[in-house]
């Protein structure tokens, strides 16, 4: 080693200052919070969705949109990156606007650990976004899942919640030793765990490709296990349903997009060279999860564990769009396809927000609403919300002009692009058959005479909100231009 | 200056107008959502009357084109346009909203706003089905026209309406799913586009072919209905409210016929010729079997449902031979079918409104204190059963003749549905209105009053002028279905 790689250089902290700021002002809400006697901790909340916003205005402010490498290149930003981190702030603050009430009402979680958690969560998400070495994907990755544990354990006298809290850590944990050896492989065949240089090694084949698949074997179930798909979707159910509402609004929203960011993360920018082998994995894990999912959720009663199932089944049918960018070696359809799992991934939190929001709209005064029946004759309750929960569930289901129905077109259109043909109808059949629970809600809200007619009462901020994200789901389904080229714009920027 | 958007009118007008219904709201405003629904009909229907006056007979190209870029990252237009086959569609279709949000003025009582408003926007996207000439366009309309029929099935219909709303639903989907695989290759066959009129010009090869049109097959064989797959029809008639039934049967089931003519002939005309036998037999299988099944109905709904099924048999068979007399003769009878099955319905939810059963062995004698019902009831069931100088006996006579023409086998058994068709009608109808007075309840019905005058009036000018004088109807078609005929004759495979 020469003196001149031992050479400190300071690094740019430009492209990381919002992930400075978030943890920052996280650590400044945790300290502020000792000296506030307010039991609603209302200045907890207000600087908590001001720190979001800030977080929102040094992105933009710092995104040049080239790519930039910065700590010793574990660091990556780019507009990819720069794009998704902008929607999990939009996430997280349309979640705790949601939740704020709910977590009002239970004596154990109104505190200001909620927030500083989410705070410390987004933070994760974000250094998993931007990671450009697999030990910033762990690091970020147990920040988040480290804080989530927490935020489903906070109900503390709730079992549910405390065995959900459980099954989560464990199987987490589990999860994150696999990924953690997959990554030693990885490193044993390269000699390198920065992204981009492993690709470089892989590309010039100075790599061990036995080692390196068998690693690639333990990286893909750490991945299908964050992302929630069959057969590593068990924990799903369980902590959905278990895991106070608020919580896994917040599980079942913003995370999905950090998923998201360090598969093309891991598997595009680092392994793309294997992509023939990790294609094959990601096939399994889609339909495997498009059946499960699906089947699965018919039988549900509670609504968190139907949305659970479906949620395998969404993350199922957005692995298509990963597996049809590569066709036998030729790379022409990839922009289309990564940008198409993308928008899905994207369209589908926006929609899976406005889904658990609802279930906190109904959820009054320290009860639940999370049985399907809670929700029966809404129509006849709420018109307005009731249309928006059906438009959330068509838009799930994939009917136009709703957007989930674009979703699944982009992602069908690269699927049937890329010439496999037989996993287009395999997927088309499994959202036939997921349409009939989406329907069933439909028909609860709507055929059904309500058992419960008290009028709806919720906090002004949240009927607005919750009626803009119905909004947005038939906007975006009417106009899904402008979203579709950001995310194709995004991507190219950033391969 | 630019040319008045007049299909987009058609679409967005009801749409428009359904929303401004929603806004009404609770019941208290029923009267004022019902007056709304009906000036946004006919509204709808006023915008459309340009289509047929300034339409230009001597050209087979789309006409009243209006085409917007609308998502061009996947090069989807806004691209609409009618033809002489697709144009009386948006007509009959805006013509028969009216008709429907009349049908429910007295009768529907709760969710009043909901209901008219459902209808309405069902209308502008039936509209945008019947205009649409881009792939996902089309789609789009298509999929999205469920969603009002699932809910004014679900949320007005009879005992068993959430099964029928479900299996109406789910059998639709399933075969449009297939459909759009089908749309999505034919945008990658084509190197990226999904206009309908480029996918006609595109050359394919017989396979490729035969598989589009299988896909083709199931989404617009569950929409016909044709059988096997019309199980789901029974139940949506027999639980819809009127007004759903007289949607589902003027016009939702001609979508599926439509897109045999948009989608099926000219995208893949030599696999259509291969398989034209397998759609002749189905057709004929429905003609002849199902009319029978329609024999031995007990109730009312559900025997008109039959003959549907039926009458649309004899739509596709009229496809499928591949001559002009064959092909106008089935879009003849589609708009015919518009009207008279449309009063059928009509009809039996006067009856069901005032006794609360469809059951055939309730009634008898109705005629004794319904005489103004009696009369009307008897024109629809006599164009039902293709008599002539009504309506039904035009389409009929003309797939007849042109069957005729392609094998004289076809032509004997396609006819006998002359004789099945008038006894089931018939026979159904001398049970219900002739006879003796059934029981106390028939004997105090009373007669039809002049809401129900009125809507009676509106199909009977359509049923009997179409019967008497198709000409008007008929000269639109000619050149569009010449150049149809022109364009499937021609192999695509090189």
């Amino acid at each position: 080693m020469t003196l001149a790689d031992m050479q400190f250089q300071v690094p740019d902290l430009r492209l990381a200052s919002a992930e400075i700021f978030m943890l920052l002002m996280a650590c400044v809400i945790l300290i502020v919070d000792l000296f506030v006697k307010d039991r609603k901790r209302t200045v907890i909340f207000v600087a908590t969705q001001l720190t979001l916003v800030g977080a929102a205005v040094v992105t933009f402010a710092t995104s040049t949109g080239e790519i930039g490498y910065t700590f010793s290149n574990m660091y990556v930003g780019d507009l990819m990156g720069d794009l998704l981190k902008l929607l999990v702030y939009l996430t997280v603050i349309i979640v705790l606007f949601y939740s704020r009430d709910y977590i009002l009402e239970r004596e154990q979680m109104a505190r200001s650990e909620y927030y500083v958690l989410a705070l410390f969560a987004t933070l994760g998400m974000m250094v998993m976004i931007s990671a450009n070495h697999f030990l910033t994907v762990y690091i970020g990755l147990e920040l988040l899942s480290l804080s989530l544990y927490a935020l489903v354990a906070m109900n503390r006298d709730s079992v549910p919640a405390t065995e959900a809290a459980m099954k989560y850590f464990v199987l987490g944990a589990l999860a994150s030793g696999l990924l953690l050896y997959g990554m030693s492989m990885i490193y044993g065949a390269t000699g390198t765990l920065e992204i981009t240089a492993v690709a470089e090694r892989l590309y010039t084949g100075q790599a061990n490709k036995p080692i390196l698949v068998f690693g690639l074997v333990f990286l893909v179930s750490g991945i299908a296990f964050k992302l929630g798909v069959v057969p590593f979707h068990m924990w799903i159910p369980d902590v959905y349903h278990g895991a106070p509402t608020a919580v896994a609004l917040f599980i079942a929203s913003a995370p999905k997009l950090a998923a998201f960011a360090i598969v093309m993360r891991m598997l595009v920018n680092g392994l793309i060279v294997l992509v023939q082998d990790w294609q094959t994995m990601l096939i399994l894990l889609a339909v495997l999860s498009m059946a499960v999912g699906n089947i699965a959720a018919i039988a549900q009663t509670n609504l968190k564990r139907m949305l659970a199932y479906s949620a395998i089944s969404h993350m199922g049918f957005m692995l298509l769009g990963l597996v049809s960018g590569v066709v036998g070696g030729d790379a022409r359809f990839a922009l289309n396809a990564y940008s198409s799992s993308m928008f899905y991934v994207i369209t589908y939190v926006l929609t899976s927000a406005g889904t658990f929001g609802m279930i906190l709209l109904l959820a009054r005064g320290g009860l639940e609403s999370d049985q399907i029946e809670d929700f029966k004759g809404l129509n006849k309750r709420s018109p307005w919300f009731a249309a928006v929960m059906m438009m959330m569930m068509f838009s799930m289901a994939g009917i136009p002009f709703f957007v989930g129905f674009f979703a699944k077109f982009s992602v069908l259109q690269a699927v049937v692009a890329s010439g496999n043909l037989w996993l287009a109808v395999v997927a088309v059949l499994f959202s036939l058959i997921g349409c009939f629970y989406y329907l069933r809600i439909v028909k609860i809200m709507y055929f059904d005479q309500p058992t419960n007619t008290t009028p709806i009462h919720a906090p002004l901020d949240m009927k607005i909100l919750m009626s803009a994200n119905g909004l947005a789901v038939a906007l975006l389904g009417i106009f899904p231009q402008a979203l579709m080229s950001l995310c194709a714009f995004a991507l190219l920027r950033s391969l | 200056m630019l040319a008045t958007p007049l299909l987009s009118l058609a679409i967005w007008v009801p749409i428009l107008a359904g929303f401004v219904v929603l806004a009404t709201g609770a019941d208290r405003n029923a009267p004022l959502a019902r007056m709304l629904a009906l000036l946004g009909a006919i509204a709808g229907l006023l915008v459309t009357i340009p289509l047929y006056t300034g339409f230009d007979l001597n050209t087979p190209a789309m006409q009243f084109v209006e085409l917007h870029s609308w998502i061009p990252r996947f090069n989807v237009n806004y691209h609409l346009g009618v033809d002489g086959i697709s144009m009386l569609f948006v007509l009959l279709n805006s013509f028969i909203t009216v008709t429907v949000i009349l049908a429910g003025w007295q009768v529907i009582n709760s969710r009043v706003a909901q209901y008219n408003a459902g209808f309405l926007i069902m209308s502008g996207l039936l509209n945008g089905i019947f205009s649409s000439l881009d792939g996902v366009l089309f789609y789009v309309f298509f999929e999205a026209s469920l969603i009002p029929l699932y809910l004014i099935i679900g949320i007005w219909g009879g005992s068993n309406r959430v099964y029928a709303a479900f299996k109406f639903f789910l059998f639709t989907l399933m075969g449009s799913l297939l459909f759009l695989l089908a749309l999505l290759y034919l945008f990658v066959e084509s190197g990226g586009s999904f206009s309908i009129l480029d996918w006609h010009k595109l050359p394919l090869g017989l396979s490729a072919q035969t598989w589009l049109f299988l896909a083709f097959l199931v989404a617009f064989a569950v929409k016909v209905p044709m059988w096997p797959v019309h199980t789901w029809l029974p139940d949506a008639h027999v639980e819809a409210p009127t007004g759903g039934s007289i949607v589902l049967a003027a016009i939702a089931l001609k979508l599926g016929a439509y897109g045999f003519l948009r989608f099926s002939l000219p995208i893949a005309p030599d696999a259509s010729h291969e398989l034209s036998w397998l759609l002749i037999t189905l057709s004929l299988i429905a003609i002849i079997y199902i009319g029978f099944v329609a024999l031995v109905q007990e109730d009312m709904k559900k025997l008109v449902a039959y003959s549907s099924i039926a009458h649309m048999g004899f739509v596709t068979l009229g496809f499928f031979m591949f001559n002009a007399l064959g092909i106008e003769g089935a879009l003849v009878q589609m708009i015919s079918h518009g009207f008279v099955s449309g009063a059928m319905f009509f009809s039996i939810g006067v009856m069901y409104d005032r006794m609360h059963s469809r059951q055939i062995a309730d009634y008898g004698g109705v005629v004794n204190s319904m005489p103004k019902f009696a009369a009307f009831f008897m024109l629809f069931a006599m164009a039902n059963a293709g008599l002539p100088a009504t309506s039904g006996f035009v389409g009929e006579f003309m797939i007849i003749l042109a069957a005729v023409d392609y094998n004289f086998w076809v032509a004997f058994a396609a006819a006998t549905t002359m004789i099945v068709g008038a006894a089931y009608t018939l026979w159904m109808y001398k049970r219900v209105v002739f006879g003796a007075v059934a029981n106390h309840h028939v004997a105090e019905l009373t007669d039809i009053n002049r809401r129900e005058f009125l809507i009676f009036v509106l199909f009977a000018a359509g049923a009997l002028g179409m019967g008497l004088y198709p000409q008007p109807f008929t000269e639109v078609m000619h050149s569009s279905v010449n150049e149809l005929l022109r364009h499937i004759a021609l192999s695509k495979i090189q």
